[in-house]
């Protein structure tokens, strides 16, 4: 079950919309930031708190790709590859994640310290290459800043 | 002319409310609201506005069309989705000044009759959230939004929904179907959103930057603004460049600045003084250009007739380190993954597109593959249920026409130069 304060807060989004379904991408949202992902609990959960069947839940929420359907690691490095960060170096960012740190596209390192994701354009291609750490923002991106970036964090 | 849409984002408090309100922010919403409704669609009519979404759809014609409708309640949205490849100009705008937004959408959502607006931020801008969620409070407190704006009994509420990483959801009938909660797919036109959009209501759509427009076509009025630019598409327009340029980044220039100036005057020339290859001047979906072709007015207008489309304005420009099989290989791989796969020719066609150049990039391209590619491409044009699929087939088609050579060089060779 979710926790008091996450039902509290869904309880205030659905204020926002005129149904309860329309809260579902926020709910799940909710849902995947407290399960750590969308687990079958987390759609449990979504689904008794706005109405909404299980089945339903799922095929929304597997149709976008910031939802995620397996545990993650505690951080997640979302390197952009496409066409402005492509022309720019992106490709061999990721040949070094994967070399020097184990980061493959779409795994997790062992120690569950970071997941990381291929994204598509993330608006930030006039200072390309770029990616997102968890909620933050990295720009003109080497691998010298990399480094220093993911030693950031734990 | 000073900035419109930029203006005072050097500041590093822009996106506070008392900032906005000390460079003369929340000073047309006022005035507006002491015009009636009509008044404000017939000077944004005046304006010539255009949607800066991709389309350039008329701005005024659209609001007629919903504050027509006597279906209430009516529901204004802020298409924030920004996800062509290229595009980062909404940005500035929902970072840095999301109050300019936020009156512009009181403004639009009074002359509509519209009571509720949200905002569609795609799910990549966390940071973004977080100031229009603290913006869209301080307009609440302020009396800027809320059940009786500046005490004259008119109501529009905002809110801002998060999307989760779905291109085909700035689609506008795709980011309805998103906002209530189900698969961003696109619904079939008629019914126009207009007439029946979000919760079966009346329902305008438009882009960040389009709303944005709004506090300036009230300040100096319709027939000024339309001086600006150019007469079929006036207005300021924001041009994103990146790629290799010396000065990539967003600029607020006259709509239908030449294309040629705004990479060798504005951005300072192509990087380290290399030579141009290519230029795609409206985001990653819009028709590729050959260097001698850029002595384009960039509007909605003129850029069709040099070929190409103004699009989301997202310039990107290449030199010739760049290989261009390549580049049209990673769109398509991008336009396959976003294919939402509700119609065949676009679920299908961008598979197969992707597949061939990617054979024909890693050097295992077949004689016939280019013929197959536009076969292919020509069975999609004109047959997709929404313009993600006729996009993909132009890409390609446009890729062939201008830079076929580089294609043929790739198959007779079995392999690519530039690795
Ligand atoms: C595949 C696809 C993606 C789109 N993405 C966006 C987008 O990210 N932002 C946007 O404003 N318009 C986007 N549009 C255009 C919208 O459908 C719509 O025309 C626009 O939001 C209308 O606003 P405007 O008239 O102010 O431009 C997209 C259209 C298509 C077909
Ligand atoms: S053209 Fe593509 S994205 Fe558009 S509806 Fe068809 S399958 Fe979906
Ligand atoms: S292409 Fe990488 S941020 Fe836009």
């Amino acid at each position: 079950m979710l926790n008091e304060a996450a039902v509290k807060e869904l309880n205030e989004i659905r204020q926002k919309y005129p149904n309860a379904r329309a809260a579902l991408l926020p709910a799940l949202y909710i849902a995947q930031r407290e399960f750590g992902h969308l687990s079958p609990e987390a759609y449990e959960a979504v689904s008794e708190i706005l109405g909404v069947p299980k089945a339903i839940a799922r095929g929304v929420a597997t149709f976008y790709v910031m939802y995620k359907h397996k545990p993650m690691g505690r951080n997640i490095v979302q390197l952009c590859t496409n066409v402005s960060c492509m022309i720019l170096g992106a490709e061999k960012l990721v040949d070094f994640l994967k070399n020097k740190h184990g980061l493959e596209p779409g795994g997790t390192t062992s120690d569950g310290r970071f997941s990381m994701v291929i994204m598509e354009c993330i608006g930030a291609c006039g200072t390309a290459p770029a990616m997102l750490v968890n909620d933050d923002f990295y720009e003109n991106l080497t691998e010298k800043y990399i480094e220093e970036i993911l030693g950031k964090y734990k | 002319m000073g900035k419109v849409l930029l203006k005072n984002i050097e500041n590093p408090d822009s996106a506070d409310i008392n900032e906005y309100k000390k460079a003369g922010g929340y000073s047309n919403l006022p005035k507006a609201l002491e015009k009636q409704p009509k008044e404000i669609i017939e000077e944004v009519k005046k304006a010539g506005l255009r949607g800066r979404g991709g389309a350039g759809f008329p701005v005024a014609m659209k609001w007629t069309f919903a504050s027509a409708d006597p279906k209430f309640p009516k529901y204004l949205l802020c298409n924030a989705d920004e996800g062509e490849p290229g595009t980062f100009k909404d940005r500035p705008i929902l970072e840095k000044n999301p109050h300019l937004l936020i009156e512009g959408m009181a403004i639009s959502g009074y002359a509509l009759g519209a009571e509720y607006g949200y905002i569609y931020l795609r799910g990549e801008y966390p940071e973004a959230k977080n100031i229009l969620n603290r913006a869209i409070k301080q307009a609440n407190d302020n009396g800027f939004l809320g059940d009786n704006i500046l005490g004259k009994g008119i109501k529009f509420h905002l809110a801002v929904h998060q999307g989760a990483g779905a291109y085909i959801c700035g689609e506008e009938t795709a980011l309805i179907e998103s906002l209530e909660g189900d698969k961003g797919q696109p619904r079939i036109k008629p019914p126009f959103p207009v007439n029946v959009g979000v919760f079966a209501k009346p329902t305008v759509v438009n882009n960040v930057e389009t709303l944005s427009n709004l506090p300036y076509i009230i300040e100096i009025g319709g027939d000024a603004y339309s001086k600006i630019g150019t007469p079929d598409c006036p207005g300021p327009k924001l041009y994103c460049v990146s790629g290799h340029v010396e000065k990539p980044g967003v600029y607020e220039l006259p709509m239908g600045t030449i294309l040629r100036d705004i990479i060798y005057t504005h951005c300072g020339g192509i990087k380290g003084g290399r030579k141009l290859k290519a230029v795609i001047p409206g985001g990653a979906t819009t028709p590729i250009l050959p260097p001698d072709k850029i002595d384009c007015p960039m509007d909605f207008v003129n850029m069709p007739k040099h070929g190409s489309m103004l699009g989301s304005g997202a310039v990107i420009v290449m030199d010739e380190s760049v290989c261009l099989v390549k580049v049209c290989y990673r769109i398509l791989k991008f336009l396959e993954h976003e294919s939402c796969g509700k119609c065949t020719p676009c679920r299908e066609g961008t598979g197969w597109l992707r597949s061939i150049l990617g054979r024909v990039e890693g050097g295992e391209g077949m004689e016939g593959d280019i013929d197959l590619m536009l076969s292919v491409s020509g069975n999609m044009m004109g047959k997709t249920f929404c313009p993600l699929g006729d996009g993909a087939a132009s890409v390609v088609q446009n890729f062939i026409k201008h830079f076929r050579p580089e294609f043929e060089e790739h198959i007779k060779n079995a392999k690519c130069r530039f690795k």
